[in-house]
């Protein structure tokens, strides 16, 4: 197998499973504190989007909003972790990293709220999203993950 | 088929990456909750539970307001009664801003059962604005042309007194003494002497009155009061309350109305007790900046913030009181001054001590207030154990020193810099505020309360119990005798300033301690210059 080739693998997969750790913790947090809800988050939205936010700040919606939330993470941090189906996880991944863009995106003439760097048009959130976008085209998980599993063993029990 | 130690690896080798980081996240929040509601649990704080008051049943209570300027209309607006206009504006604000819910609100108040019928303003525009904005055919609204008119008509069973502080007592002891109920603004009087006539009317009648003090109706004061009886602060030995504004209207230069003429407003009757000047549309709707009309820092905003602090700590006069400031920020022709300290001493108080008794007694009030700088300042209350900020908010932060919490600090549960406690009724509530001044009185609790999350103005709620208890009887939160310290401890604060020097309470005799050659009063009235004479108030 080409060398390139190989360290390119490494290297998703690395990133894959950083990426996957990163959601994993931040719905696991959220998942055992039941007073969590993304209510402040919404509500203070600006830019362009700001009316889509903050219409699901409701009464109704907020709960729900909530408890997607918490699953749409813990997907992207399972899918990724144990590298199976990581192209939906991805594809939701990306998802919900554009909510967060661009509920307080980072444009010119917004103020930018709990942020602890600088930001001009690209932020952490965003280069994310790309990273998730590389995870989706490159799947790692037939190299290391369960993929591997269910796609050579899975396969040959058939076979056999 | 066979799965070899290499296969198992591939395959499996992020599932022990899954569970140390579940097991560190579910670990970090239930370790965090855990050693949060070990705190809690110590503190045992109970938030308090929106007041229930009787309904006002029966025939709707017949109600006369005596002045429509600002404050009026935001009286008005508690009762239920809104003009279109501000209906308009408000309408116009919540379409450019979708979180400014003034007129939300508004229309969703609980609607009281009273009607107004009388309205006594010396400012014709003023008047007939109430009268086209609340009149109708059914309920006609008779004007007044002086609150003696209006009181002794019989047609009244409550009066809302909403004048310059120089006509909150002449007027809440002419209603008293016809038993007509009276909610009358702060401050409730403009002089000593006054304070005296008031409580003896209010305890001779048989109408209620109640003082206009909304915020005791602020959940997160009856909280606070929890708090501190249950001695989660110790011993508080200081409490530094302060106003910070620097705009206009913070600084009492209000409109000036377009219509105001000599043939549009009863300057006479205006003036009343005030020296005879001539027509001065300045001193008509810019009062608050001249004694012989208002009282300045100490009257106007110092009394919110003791009141405040009366309603949490019942602390009641304080035995000493020491002013200084001077006119620094605004020098308009003004007599009162817009920058002030005032120290108020209790030597005899105490919130209760976790050292050796008798170590610790005694606490200062201190008042600082500014109207050149519009720094938000909050309201702390220091205590040897803890530490607590006040206002719609409670944060409380334990001391690094504290007894009482020596144990927990020493075992990292608490650390000083962390708050140990934090009461936000508003956190799922967006709130947008119109004005720098409206910020100032959100911030500070005298606005609004939150009910299960949902923002009610705190002057309703402080008129509905008065009218409850018109109807029902029983006792409002901020009566004569609450009143009655708000007064004295405010014109304690003004005579300081006036005079340079410590103002002394005696509790016996219920009198301030008299000083040679001092008539109070006139002091009070003519800053620091006994004469009264026209220059001194233009």
């Amino acid at each position: 197998m080409d060398q390139n080739q190989n360290k390119l693998k490494v290297s998703v997969t690395l990133l894959r499973i950083l990426i996957g750790w990163h959601f994993l913790f931040e719905g696991v947090v959220k998942l055992y504190n039941p007073e969590w809800t993304s209510f402040g988050y919404l509500a203070t939205a600006q830019g362009p989007f700001k009316w889509f936010f903050t219409m699901l700040v409701g009464d109704a919606t907020i709960g729900w909003v909530d408890t997607l939330n918490i699953i749409a993470l813990m997907v992207v941090g399972i899918t990724f972790t144990l590298g199976i189906f990581e192209k939906v996880g991805a594809f939701v991944g990306m998802g919900l990293l554009a909510l967060y863009f661009f509920a307080h995106p980072p444009f010119p003439g917004l103020t930018q709220l709990n942020v602890e760097g600088s930001y001009w048009f690209v932020n952490k959130n965003l280069i994310e999203l790309v990273a998730c976008l590389v995870i989706y085209q490159l799947p790692t998980g037939q190299y290391f993950g369960l993929e591997y599993l269910r796609k050579n063993k899975l396969t040959k029990m058939q076979e056999q | 088929m066979k799965w070899t130690r290499r296969d198992l690896l591939i395959g499996l080798g992020g599932l022990p990456i899954l569970g140390a980081v579940w097991w560190a996240g579910a670990a970090n929040t239930v370790g965090s909750r855990r050693k949060r509601s070990e705190i809690l649990e110590q503190l045992n704080i109970t938030p308090s539970l929106p007041p229930a008051v009787p309904g006002i049943g029966g025939e709707p209570v017949r109600i006369g307001i005596i002045g429509f300027g600002i404050r009026g209309e935001q009286l008005c607006r508690a009762l239920g009664f809104a003009t279109e206009d501000w209906k308009e504006q408000m309408r116009l604000a919540a379409q450019e801003d979708p979180n400014n819910h003034a007129f939300e609100d508004f229309m969703g108040q609980e609607k009281l059962n009273v009607k107004l019928v009388g309205i006594c303003d010396v400012f014709d525009v003023r008047a007939e604005n109430f009268i086209d904005s609340f009149s109708t055919p059914e309920n006609p609204i008779k004007r007044y042309t002086t609150y003696k008119d209006m009181i002794g008509s019989g047609d009244v069973d409550a009066v809302v007194i909403a004048t310059p502080d120089h006509w909150h007592a002449p007027i809440s002891i002419e209603a008293l003494n016809h038993n007509v109920h009276v909610y009358v603004e702060k401050p409730m009087t403009h002089t000593v002497g006054e304070t005296y006539l008031l409580r003896d009317a209010a305890k001779n009648s048989k109408a209620v009155l109640a003082v206009g003090h909304q915020h005791r109706q602020t959940l997160s004061f009856s909280t606070a009061k929890d708090i501190v009886e249950k001695g989660t602060l110790g011993h508080v030995s200081l409490i530094q309350t302060n106003t910070n504004r620097n705009d206009d209207n913070g600084a009492w230069n209000y409109d000036i109305h377009e219509k105001a003429s000599p043939e549009t407003i009863d300057w006479e009757q205006f003036l009343g007790s005030a020296p005879k000047v001539p027509f001065n549309k300045n001193h008509f709707f810019r009062w608050r900046k001249w004694w012989a009309y208002g009282s300045g820092l100490s009257g106007d905003l110092l009394t919110h913030d003791y009141d405040r602090l009366n309603c949490v700590l019942h602390m009641g006069i304080p035995s000493s009181v020491s002013a200084s400031g001077g006119i620094y920020t605004h020098n308009d022709g003004r007599n009162v001054p817009d920058v002030i300290q005032v120290n108020m001493e209790f030597p005899d108080y105490s919130t209760g001590s976790s050292q050796a008794k008798g170590k610790e007694k005694g606490m200062t009030f201190c008042y600082s207030a500014t109207l050149g700088n519009g720094f938000n300042r909050p309201t702390i209350l220091m205590g040897h154990d803890a530490t607590m900020e006040l206002g719609n908010k409670l944060t409380i932060w334990p001391d690094g020193a504290s007894t009482r919490y020596a144990e927990m600090i020493e075992a990292g549960k608490m650390n000083p810099g962390v708050p140990i406690y934090q009461y936000n009724p508003a956190a799922n509530v967006p709130d947008a505020i119109s004005s720098a001044t409206s910020q100032y009185f959100a911030d500070k609790g005298l606005m609004w309360t939150y009910i299960d999350g949902v923002r009610v103005d705190s002057t309703f709620l402080h008129m509905r119990e008065w009218l409850s208890v018109i109807k029902n009887g029983g006792k409002v939160s901020c009566g004569i005798n609450e009143g009655f310290e708000e007064a004295i401890s405010a014109h304690m604060a003004g005579l300081s300033w006036k005079l340079g020097r410590k103002i002394e309470w005696d509790p016996n005799t219920e009198m301030l301690k008299p000083i040679e050659g001092i008539d109070f009063d006139e002091v009070l009235l003519a800053n620091g210059t006994w004469d009264v004479k026209p220059e001194m108030v233009g």
